[in-house]
């Protein structure tokens, strides 16, 4: 039976390719908002205004770029590492569309000013809804496809990419509680600062579970495969998965640090950011010594670049964000560019990486080919994309040391040094340096959608077969 | 006992699970088993036509 049956390859697929898609318009977005910060003039109509236009860029890279990463990786882990084609590939499908939709949804009601204004979670309550629908079928996919497994061990990828699924769920669904006025406006269902606090609780295991769980579970996959070595230390990577889950829930008040925030509360946060970064740092160091002894295939394989650069910026932003997280560091970098630098270090270097170069290991073999059109063009993508980051990173970090020291000096009377006005007049060289930062990453991604056209034309869609249950190889 | 009480014999409770984990994690009891599950990646090549040619995969036997 097994020699008929193959792999359900084609969501995979089509995920896939809609990761390029939606990356080089979120990107195209996040660019058009880093103009209009240098070159005011540009917000030129109030759907295409700064304001509007913002959410839209960072649901369109988080939910859309890495969303569509997330499912076709962890869709294609899944079924590969258990060796056994998906659950309900019906329910699969409509995963695949109903986000689509969900993604084409938000691109229309956001530039329209439809905001529930929760950061990263602006969407509308029935946008929400359909969001809650399409979450619980892919936790049924995915679930469903381990319980069905023909191996007796659940590889640990899948483990990370299933607390990613069920955490967002919780995430989303508690977060998103609101009270509907009308079709397009509602109000959260929690007020002052416990509204603040379930925000980020919500935002901040928003990038520790989608922007890192599910992530890792890509690099505990790609990362061994491209290397053509097992993963380090496996035992280290389940004392990290757990450390991880133990610890990330309650780091989310150092996003609240001097407000209304219980002061308590705030330390509690604090103190948990600064443990995150044990785990952080075991997961980098599986990742990047699962190299060890092989460490002279960086020198010609482009996609090992991607991957163990994505990981090395993963240790640089975890480590950053704990820092960033003590008071007294936080006093300074609170509602600064440094921020954003901090934010751009783990989703340009990090997430955008791991996904670029996992994408580019599965488009070939989604087409029944070995490897991409050109392994030059993504050599090319790669320097692109590390100088565009380095660019946006080091000029947000000097923009943003510089507003908090502006915003901070006084007089020996006692006034302010500068006014506000000032500080966004110095600020303005670094805008431009992160614009062509953010030009140069888009560029990289233009270079890869060409790659994959070039790769996928002409070639019939490939469905691998099934693997043999695990007890013929053990 | 108030429900503070509560509240720090959970976290505690949490932290022990933990370190039980890590000794789990550690002890030679686990080895076996982690070592079948690192493999499973490479129990047989995913590109095409190498799963064809039957037995391991090159990546398998490199990391045999």
């Amino acid at each position: 039976m097994q020699s008929q049956a193959t792999y359900n390859y084609k969501v995979v697929r089509q995920f896939a390719i809609m990761t390029v898609v939606w990356g080089i318009v979120g990107m195209l977005v996040g660019v058009i908002a880093a103009a209009q910060l240098v070159w005011p003039e540009l917000n030129v109509a109030e759907w295409l205004h700064f304001g509007r236009l913002r959410p839209l860029h960072t649901n369109a890279v988080i939910f859309a770029f890495g969303g569509c990463a997330l499912f076709a990786t962890s869709y294609y882990v899944v079924q590969r590492t258990n060796h056994t084609t998906l659950f309900a590939p019906w329910l699969a499908s409509f995963t695949f569309w109903g986000w689509q939709l969900i993604i084409v949804l938000a691109a229309i009601t956001l530039p329209l000013g439809f905001t529930s204004g929760k950061e990263y979670a602006e969407l509308e309550w029935p946008i929400d809804i359909l969001i809650a629908i399409v979450w619980v079928s892919y936790a049924i996919v995915f679930f469903g496809t381990v319980a069905k497994r023909n191996t007796s061990h659940i590889y640990v990828a899948n483990w990370f990419y299933g607390a990613f699924i069920l955490t967002v769920a919780l995430l989303h669904i508690v977060n998103s509680a609101e009270v509907p006025v009308t079709l397009t406006k509602s109000y959260s269902a929690y007020a002052g600062v416990q509204d603040a606090m379930v925000q980020w609780w919500y935002g901040h295991n928003a990038v520790g579970f989608f922007l890192t769980a599910g992530f890792l579970g890509m690099m505990y996959y790609f990362v061994p495969k491209q290397a053509e070595r097992p993963v380090y230390s496996y035992r280290l990577s389940v004392v990290h998965f757990w450390a991880l889950i133990f610890t990330y829930m309650w780091a989310g008040p150092h996003h609240l640090h001097y407000t209304a925030l219980p002061d308590w509360t705030q330390s509690v946060g604090m103190m948990f950011s600064l443990i995150l970064m044990a785990p952080s740092w075991g997961g980098m160091i599986n990742g990047i010594m699962t190299l060890s002894g092989a460490w002279h295939k960086l020198r010609t394989d482009p996609i090992l670049k991607f991957l163990i650069t994505s990981l090395s910026f993963y240790g640089m932003s975890t480590f950053e964000g704990p820092m960033m997280s003590v008071k007294t560091v936080n006093a300074l970098s609170h509602y600064t560019d440094w921020t954003i630098g901090h934010v751009h270090s783990g989703a340009l270097g990090w997430v955008a990486m791991v996904s670029i170069g996992s994408i580019y290991y599965l488009i070939p073999r989604m087409y029944g080919k070995t490897e991409m059109y050109s392994t030059k063009l993504i050599t090319t993508h790669f320097w692109i994309a590390t100088i565009g980051v380095v660019l946006y990173i080091a000029s947000m970090w000097i923009s943003g040391v510089m507003q908090g020291l502006m915003w901070r000096a006084t007089n020996p009377d006692g006034t302010l040094t500068y006014s506000f006005v000032e500080s966004v007049k110095a600020s303005y060289p670094f805008w431009t340096i992160r614009f062509i930062g953010g030009v140069l990453f888009l560029s990289g991604m233009l270079l890869m959608f060409y790659n994959v056209l070039k790769t996928i034309a002409g070639e019939k869609a490939y469905n691998a077969p099934v693997l043999a249950p695990q007890a013929a190889h053990a | 006992m108030d429900i503070n009480d509560l509240r720090s014999i959970i976290t505690l409770m949490g932290f022990l699970c933990f370190l039980a984990i890590c000794a789990w994690a550690y002890s030679g009891h686990a080895k076996r088993g982690f070592d079948e599950a690192a493999h499973l990646p490479f129990t047989e090549d995913d590109l095409p036509g190498g799963d064809r040619v039957g037995g391991q995969s090159k990546e398998g036997k490199a990391n045999g």
